[in-house]
């Protein structure tokens, strides 16, 4: 049996697959602290929620998580449920935030409330699952500033990514 | 990706208003979380303990040393103005001493071989490991 696909399928293939080598590149860097990592495969899911629609980013984030913690062997793990946990708490922001109005609100201020987001949907699951304590507290603010420098610099990325589509011609040169 | 590493000045041009907002607002948000969750009481009291009995508690408002005779010898103990540490102890290894000077609530340091400990108390009593 063959199962029919459509073109956005494809798209979203691809386009996942582009976030999953993110995150693949991004496992490799060392991070001083668990948890705090750039988050550069957000790019991706706020270039295609910006690009198309909240759809696609769905699927490509959900699919970038599994695909992901297959990859690295970690499907099922604690390190899989932060991911999935993190993404849809941020998902579940852009969703809210994609209404904003455009002339006044960029891919900036999205990238950085997905990434608050983000750690908030891991904080969560740390709290009550892996870390049931109350000293759990102490790293918030840490991850706090991890989220708005992450997400500011994932944010310029993506708003120079959809400037360079939009002017069809490379800023540099201008 | 690049261009933003070689000219920064160049990358504040896609930021909005709006986005300007949200930064200000995140980073008063990121303040208000450090202020609240990294602010520790200043501990008011010291608790001195030999092996599992309360030996004394000590006001820390004031300068002195105490002489506590534990298991293998004489601890001695620094109090000065807030603050509080071993200053000399027959333990071996003086991990204690290492410690150094103790000034929030709920902190502690414990000399093993002397059996004495040190903890800090506030007027609340915050949560850690060793009472959970």
């Amino acid at each position: 049996m063959l199962i029919q696909t459509t073109i956005d399928d494809h798209r979203i293939a691809k386009l996942a697959a582009f976030a999953i080598a993110l995150h693949m590149v991004e496992a490799v860097v060392p991070s001083p602290l668990p948890g705090v990592k750039p988050g550069i495969a957000n790019i991706v899911t706020l270039y295609v929620l910006l690009q198309y629609d909240f759809a696609t980013a769905a699927w490509v984030s959900i699919l970038r998580v599994f695909a992901s913690s297959l990859l690295l062997g970690q499907f099922m793990s604690p390190a899989f449920a932060l991911s999935l946990s993190g993404a849809m708490l941020s998902l579940g922001t852009l969703w809210v935030a994609q209404h904003l109005p455009k002339p006044y609100f960029s891919a900036i201020t999205l990238s950085i409330l997905a990434a608050f987001a983000h750690i908030a949907g891991q904080l969560i699951v740390v709290r009550i699952w892996l870390i049931p304590h109350a000293s759990v507290s102490y790293l918030i603010p840490v991850f706090a500033v991890a989220a708005l420098f992450f997400g500011l610099i994932n944010g310029l990325i993506t708003a120079r990514l959809l400037y360079s589509k939009t002017q069809k011609l490379d800023p540099d040169k201008t | 990706m690049l261009s933003l590493l070689r000219s920064p000045k160049s990358c504040f041009r896609y930021l909005l208003i709006g986005d300007w907002l949200t930064i200000i607002f995140s980073a008063i948000i990121t303040i208000y979380l450090f202020q609240t969750l990294w602010s520790h009481e200043h501990a008011s009291k010291v608790q001195i303990r030999i092996g599992d009995k309360v030996y004394a508690a000590y006001d820390l408002n004031q300068q002195r040393d105490i002489k506590v005779k534990g298991p293998i010898g004489d601890s001695v103990i620094h109090i000065s103005h807030g603050k509080v540490r071993f200053a000399k102890s027959p333990c071996h290894n003086q991990y204690c001493i290492h410690q150094g000077w103790l000034k929030r609530s709920g902190q502690v340091a414990i000399c093993l071989p002397n059996q004495i400990s040190l903890e800090l108390i506030g007027k609340q009593k915050p949560y850690d490991s060793l009472n959970y």
